[in-house]
């Protein structure tokens, strides 16, 4: 049964602000789309089927209660693990890298729910263990073989980006159930020869190409390096007021050819200008600080440890998507949560809200 | 938090590491806010010249395709340089002006030129709309001199394709076209863009992916006005591969120029490899005007000719095979114990089938002929009663062990498969029984027996080399631009008939005595040379006829002859199809001599200059009666509608 305290203390304020950057999302891929040649339906009206349905889906979540997770998140995690190691078998490669499995009669890409079970598992992996003096090298040997194995399927895909966002969401949450000073300086000492090895024996030839390519766009200046330079030129060129809504010429002069989805906040820069971004970036900051002040509500650890671990996880899509289309990070496929079009992003990320909404409006109940 | 909750319980150090996390949240974002202030405060002012005035632009840059050579390395298809002129949208200060200048100094049309910028103008403003292809060298001096006046105009250098040759091979070789909305949307042309050019036909069409080659690119800054400043970076295109075909070029020409101003059809194929050495289709058309400008009128013409210049007749003409399918008729009447080579039937002219008469084109009777008459002189009456008795399921299963009644898979887009008819089919097809008289007509290869000119070619190279079938080919190598040689063919083998050889040898020396001997039907193809043996057809194209002379073109009978040589050693085998020319042993057999005639000119085994006092349309004068026997029809049947009188 619903309890009637569910609907009272739902979380309209973290609703509402999701919607609000959804709806600039939505207005700002319509902008994004009008220079292209169209067939079927308009990205913008696809994206708000997406962002609808996974509204709806997210409100239906919210009446499980979230302690469900506990129980089966090692469940789920082997069955997606499974998943991968599918992928790598029989997976559908397409633009070298093979991410999608293919069941039949639909598709699944296991790595990005695995981005969730991985914070579900590490949540309820922490949450039994009272560590009032910080997480130590041997507390850390579990958890680093829990990682381990997706982290390794997921590169092997090869996928660095989810790969890497999977270990910085952890190392968040780590950061949150509390780090020794000498575990994190050991930890960094073991990492150095870990990279080199793995360089040496681990990656083959392309990956490392790929990886140097990915450091340093210059290597490839037709490719990654060129999008850098019209998503800058388009961002700078907004200025301060930006040139008004459609009116963008570097992006619909299709110079970026990802930028409905990957590059959607280099349209929404040169369109609205320095005040348009960071009115954006203002919307995401609260967003985080809600995810992260829910946590810190939260009455049972597990769900504590939840709410930081997937507030971690939309943190890291805005600042890795933002900071590559700014031109900070080089060109990695990251997608800018509830803003970016794409049918994958917006389900995980309203999956990740769901949550948030979850732990949010059970904050009372014990 | 006013709330008591687990942070509490766990102490303040979790409290302050969540402060830590949202303080570090929080200046990570700030560095963003700080990039994004020195981009668009800062730096704003540059990169918004960058944008405005000095844009950055990504200039295709077209590949070459790949040539297409003949077996000898003589170039088919190769290409040349074209220039064309464009605009690009947002550099045009005033659209009207610019148009109206350009229809004025270029004598271009004008309403063309506001089509074209209509077509273009929805996609992005810096993407370049081709106002005319093809501009001629005075066209492009002005320009060139004028560029200042006409801000937008572009000038663009794209490789076209030259057919050194014109028309010839025109429907083997293809022709490109502009690539069609449908065609973008296929995953095949996902590297192409829209007025990219793709093979339409023939080898261009079937050998897309070999010849198209990579496109290159180069991104530029431009200034305001459109003109070049600096190049970023630049990708090379790569030219695509080049085919080196089977055919020969020489023999190609003298095929087509053989044929004059008849349609029809011409395949010559290497016996022992099956590779086609020549492939014809006459009329041709000349493929240049399908890459670029097709005037109406040309394109009227080609569509009202008679004779129909845009069919590939080689490939999708099917055509009742007539008396070169009694090869097929008498091998199975070997193969089957119904006759052998002194078996003999009589005719008198004609031969009565239940209610029907069936005509000889020999209107007095062959008298008694045994199988070497038979096929020499082409009578159809032994004809007609081999094939009754062997019935038309015999007749079909030998004519589709010689692989009729399906495309061989020579490797074009559409090939024809013919047509074998069987009991089964008819009465599927139609519903009503299978006619001894329709077993009668098949037997001479009319009724519902059709065949390609390929099909013909293949048969007639099957039975000279003993009962091999091989795959026809047309690409002999692939090379890459540099040379280098990436998929060689071989000649495949499709099938070895379950023929004994002794029936392929009486047969094949009914063909001999066809060219060779008096009273044989196709003396025209006859060489002195070198031993040729082959078989006249006639087939009918309507039923009912009139005297000869006053049929109209389209109803008069078709002429065929296949052959091949040398006899004791066959190479080269030919099957030569004459619309509507009348009669298999006047039209098309001196066609088949003068192809041979070229091949082995060409092998050295005839020396060019000895010609004697030979003329191919004569030649038969003095050995075979041609005024008797091959200027007639042969096979003409004519079973008559109601019952007998």
């Amino acid at each position: 049964m619903i309890d009637r305290r569910l609907f009272t203390n739902f979380d309209w304020t973290l609703c509402w602000l999701v919607a609000l950057i959804a709806v600039i999302g939505v207005f700002n891929i319509y902008s994004a789309s009008a220079s292209y040649k169209m067939i079927g339906t308009p990205f913008f009206i696809k994206q708000i089927y997406w962002f609808t349905s996974g509204l709806f889906l997210s409100l239906i979540v919210c009446s499980i209660d979230y302690h469900i997770l506990e129980d089966i998140a090692y469940w789920i995690y082997g069955a997606l693990l499974v998943l991968l190691i599918l992928v790598l078998a029989v997976g559908k490669t397409s633009m070298g890298a093979t991410r999608w499995l293919h069941l039949g009669f639909f598709s699944v890409q296991p790595s990005e729910p695995m981005k969730i079970v991985i914070i579900a598992v590490f949540a309820r992996f922490f949450s039994n263990r009272s560590l009032p003096q910080g997480v130590g090298l041997r507390e850390l040997a579990y958890p680093f073989l829990l990682l381990g194995g997706p982290v390794l399927l997921i590169m092997k895909q090869p996928d660095l980006g989810t790969a890497i966002l999977v270990i910085l969401i952890v190392c968040s949450m780590v950061f949150y159930v509390g780090v020794r000073w000498t575990t994190l300086v050991s930890v960094f000492l073991a990492a150095i020869p870990a990279v080199y090895l793995g360089w040496h024996n681990f990656l083959r030839e392309y990956q490392k190409e790929r990886i140097l390519n990915f450091l340093n766009p210059d290597r490839d200046p037709l490719g990654s390096g060129y999008h850098i330079i019209q998503s800058k030129i388009a961002v700078g060129s907004g200025g301060i007021m930006g040139k008004g809504f459609l009116n963008g010429t570097q992006s619909h002069l299709r110079f970026l050819p990802e930028q409905h989805t990957d590059f959607a906040f280099s349209v929404f820069a040169e369109e609205w200008g320095f005040i348009g971004s960071l009115f954006v970036l203002l919307l995401y900051l609260l967003l985080i600080l809600w995810g992260l002040n829910i946590a810190g509500r939260c009455n049972d650890r597990f769900g504590s440890l939840l709410a930081v671990g997937v507030t971690a996880m939309l943190f890291w899509h805005i600042l890795i998507n933002m900071g590559m289309v700014i031109g900070l990070f080089p060109v990695v496929g990251v997608p800018l949560p509830f803003f970016s079009y794409g049918g994958t992003s917006m389900i995980t990320s309203m999956v990740g809200v769901s949550i948030l909404l979850n732990i949010s409006m059970r904050r009372f109940m014990f | 938090m006013k709330d008591q909750n687990y942070v509490k319980a766990e102490g303040e150090s979790a409290n302050r590491r969540l402060m830590g996390l949202s303080v570090a949240a929080a200046l990570l974002l700030f560095l963003l806010v700080t990039r994004l202030w020195y981009l668009q405060i800062i730096e704003s002012a540059d990169l918004m010249d960058l944008s405005e005035s000095n844009r950055l632009r990504f200039v295709p840059i077209a590949a070459s395709r790949g040539a297409i050579l003949d077996r000898n390395g003589k170039i088919l298809v190769g290409n040349t340089p074209s220039f064309s002129l464009a605009v690009i949208p947002q550099d045009v200060k005033d659209k009207d002006l610019l148009i109206a200048k350009l229809s004025n100094d270029l004598s271009l049309d004008r309403q063309e030129l506001l089509a074209k910028w209509e077509k273009g103008k929805g996609r992005a403003k810096y993407y370049p709309i081709m106002l005319a292809a093809g501009i001629s060298r005075d066209q492009l001096e002005f320009l060139e001199e004028n560029r200042l006046q006409l801000p937008g105009i572009d000038i663009e250098m794209k490789p076209v394709r030259e057919y050194p040759n014109g028309p010839m091979a025109a429907h083997l070789l293809g022709h490109l076209g502009e690539i069609s909305e449908n065609e973008l949307d296929r995953p095949e042309f996902k590297e192409y863009n829209p007025g990219d050019y793709t093979g339409k036909s023939g080898i261009e069409r079937n050998w897309e992916p070999e010849l198209h080659g990579n496109d290159g690119g180069r991104q530029i800054e431009v200034d305001a006005r459109g003109r070049f400043l600096r190049s970023i970076s630049e990708t090379v295109p790569t030219v695509g591969n080049s085919l080196i075909l089977t055919i020969d070029a020489d023999l190609q020409r003298v095929a087509e120029e053989s044929f004059g101003d008849k349609a029809g059809a011409a395949v010559v194929m290497d016996v022992n490899s099956g590779e086609i050495l020549s492939f014809v289709s006459n009329p041709g058309f000349d493929p240049a005007l399908f890459a670029g400008k097709m005037p109406p009128s040309k394109w009227n013409e080609y569509l009202e000719d008679i004779r129909h210049p845009l069919e590939n007749k080689a490939l999708k003409g099917q055509y009742p095979p007539g008396s070169t399918f009694k090869i097929v008729t008498a091998l199975a009447g070997l193969e089957q114990g119904i006759i052998d080579a002194n078996t003999t039937f009589d005719c008198k002219g004609s031969y009565v089938v239940g209610n029907s008469r069936f005509k000889c084109w020999e209107k007095k009777g062959h008298g008694t002929v045994n199988l070497k008459r038979a096929l020499r002189e082409s009578c159809d009456v032994y004809f007609y009663q081999v094939g009754e008795k062997l019935g038309i399921n015999r007749i079909a299963a030998c004519a589709r062990e010689f692989g009729l009644g399906k495309p061989l898979g020579i490797g074009l887009e559409n090939e024809k498969g013919g047509m074998i008819p069987t009991l089964e089919w008819k009465e599927k097809k139609y519903g009503n029984k299978w006619y001894r008289g329709d077993t009668v007509s098949a037997s001479i290869g009319q009724g519902y027996v059709l065949a390609t000119p390929i099909q013909l070619a293949s048969m007639i190279s099957s039975l000279a080399n003993g009962g091999t079938i091989y795959r026809p080919y047309l690409v002999k190598r692939v090379m890459a631009p540099d040379g280098k040689v990436l998929k060689e063919f071989l000649p495949q083998i499709k099938k070895k008939m379950a023929f004994r050889n002794d029936n392929f040898r009486l047969v094949k020396e009914g063909l001999l005595a066809v060219v060779n001997e008096p009273h044989g039907t196709g003396g025209a193809a006859r060489l002195y040379e070198v031993k040729v043996a082959g078989k006249t057809g006639t087939s009918q194209v309507v039923k009912i006829r009139s005297k000869r002379g006053d049929i109209p073109y389209k109803y008069r009978d078709h002429a065929l002859f296949v052959a091949f040589a040398p006899y004791d050693r066959p190479e080269v085998a030919v099957a030569v199809v004459v619309e509507h020319g009348e009669h298999g042993g006047s039209a098309a057999a001196p066609i088949v001599g003068r192809i041979l005639r070229q091949y082995f000119e060409g092998k050295g085994v005839i020396k060019k200059p000895v010609r004697r006092d030979y003329t191919p349309e004569e030649g038969e004068g003095n050995q075979a009666p041609a005024t008797e026997e091959s200027d007639k029809p042969q096979g003409v049947v004519i079973p008559d509608a109601g019952p007998r009188p």
